[in-house]
């Protein structure tokens, strides 16, 4: 059981994580909106995350933290 | 449940200026983890450069000084006479290092000045607004150039390790990226034996970290990370230029 935790209003929605994810599972949010108006990074399914920490080793912005 | 990655105690809260994907943060937090790793967040001094880094001051939670264009080594050189057990590192644009201050970079190296010294090339002028710098690609499309780098009229891009790499008072000249995780790993080793480099008095120590930035290379993140690959990696080979540690190193040894 491992987890990420996005830091909703840091995030830039660059998607180096979304791309860089080996299970496919962060996607850029499409309801949200955060106050520098990106759309940030959320993980879509918490149950398939393996806690790699590989999107948080690209993230320009050191906006997730990892959870295992 | 553990915290298996957080963000590193020598990097502040303040959030990163930076544009949306650019690899600057990623290099910030590498040189960040190295000072917590190695301990030394209290007596490291920070140069600032001139550039789209020049804010790194507010990033760092160690002691920062802002140095005018080009002449961090020149500050950084002042500061190891001032402070002779402070850890002295420099964080350097290619705009900043290779072009307006080649002169402090290339008489720093050869003085052995024992400094730690990140330089991030991507390949244009960021802060300002994307012109050609010393280290653009040959027919690379710039503001000032916009039918590409004519290496006619604008002569040959800078290759900053192989050149110092020459110099004896040199004792590490490495050149990574930050493109993959792997690579991020490999910069993070990178930075780190440069700081060790310095703890022990081995000398100079410069890391050339290929970066992007997508905001005036006209991509997305992901697709300049490509360009990155598909371009500056074959212009600029990754590889161990000189490690004084190592004998028979003047090949440019690949990894």
């Amino acid at each position: 059981m491992a987890k990420i935790i996005v830091d909703e209003n840091v995030c830039k929605g660059c998607a180096l994580c979304v791309n860089t994810c080996p299970k496919k599972i962060i996607a850029l949010s499409k309801s949200k909106i955060n106050a520098k108006g990106y759309h940030p990074a959320e993980l879509t399914d918490e149950n398939a995350c393996i806690g790699c920490a590989f999107c948080a080793t690209m993230c320009p912005d050191t906006a997730i933290t990892v959870y295992k | 449940m553990d915290v298996v990655f957080k963000k590193p105690h020598a990097l502040t809260d303040a959030p990163l200026h930076y544009c949306p994907g650019c690899t600057h943060g990623i290099v910030h937090r590498l040189v960040a983890e190295v000072l917590d790793e190695l301990g030394v967040e209290g007596k490291a001094v920070g140069v600032a450069s001139v550039g789209c880094s020049v804010m790194s001051y507010n990033y760092f939670g160690c002691d920062m000084v802002q140095a005018p264009h080009g002449r961090a080594q020149a500050v950084a050189t002042g500061l190891r006479r001032a402070l002779p057990d402070g850890v002295i590192f420099t964080y350097q644009g290619d705009g900043d290092l290779a072009a307006i201050g080649t002169a402090e970079t290339v008489h720093a190296a050869t003085r052995g000045e024992n400094i730690t010294v990140i330089f991030i090339n991507n390949a244009i002028y960021g802060m300002t607004g994307g012109q050609m710098a010393p280290t653009s690609l040959p027919n690379q499309i710039t503001q000032t150039t916009p039918y590409g780098r004519d290496v006619n009229s604008a002569g040959f891009p800078v290759r900053v390790c192989e050149m110092l790499s020459t110099l004896d008072g040199v004792a590490l000249a490495q050149r990574v990226t930050v493109d993959s995780v792997k690579n991020v790993k490999i910069a993070k080793a990178a930075i780190k034996k440069a700081f060790q480099n310095q703890i022990e008095g081995k000398g100079y120590s410069i890391v050339e970290v290929l970066s992007t930035c997508p905001t005036n290379w006209g991509l997305s993140p992901v697709d300049a990370l490509q360009w990155l690959r598909d371009n500056m990696i074959p212009y600029y080979p990754l590889g161990v230029y000189k490690d004084a540690d190592k004998r028979d190193n003047m090949k440019g040894d690949k990894e």
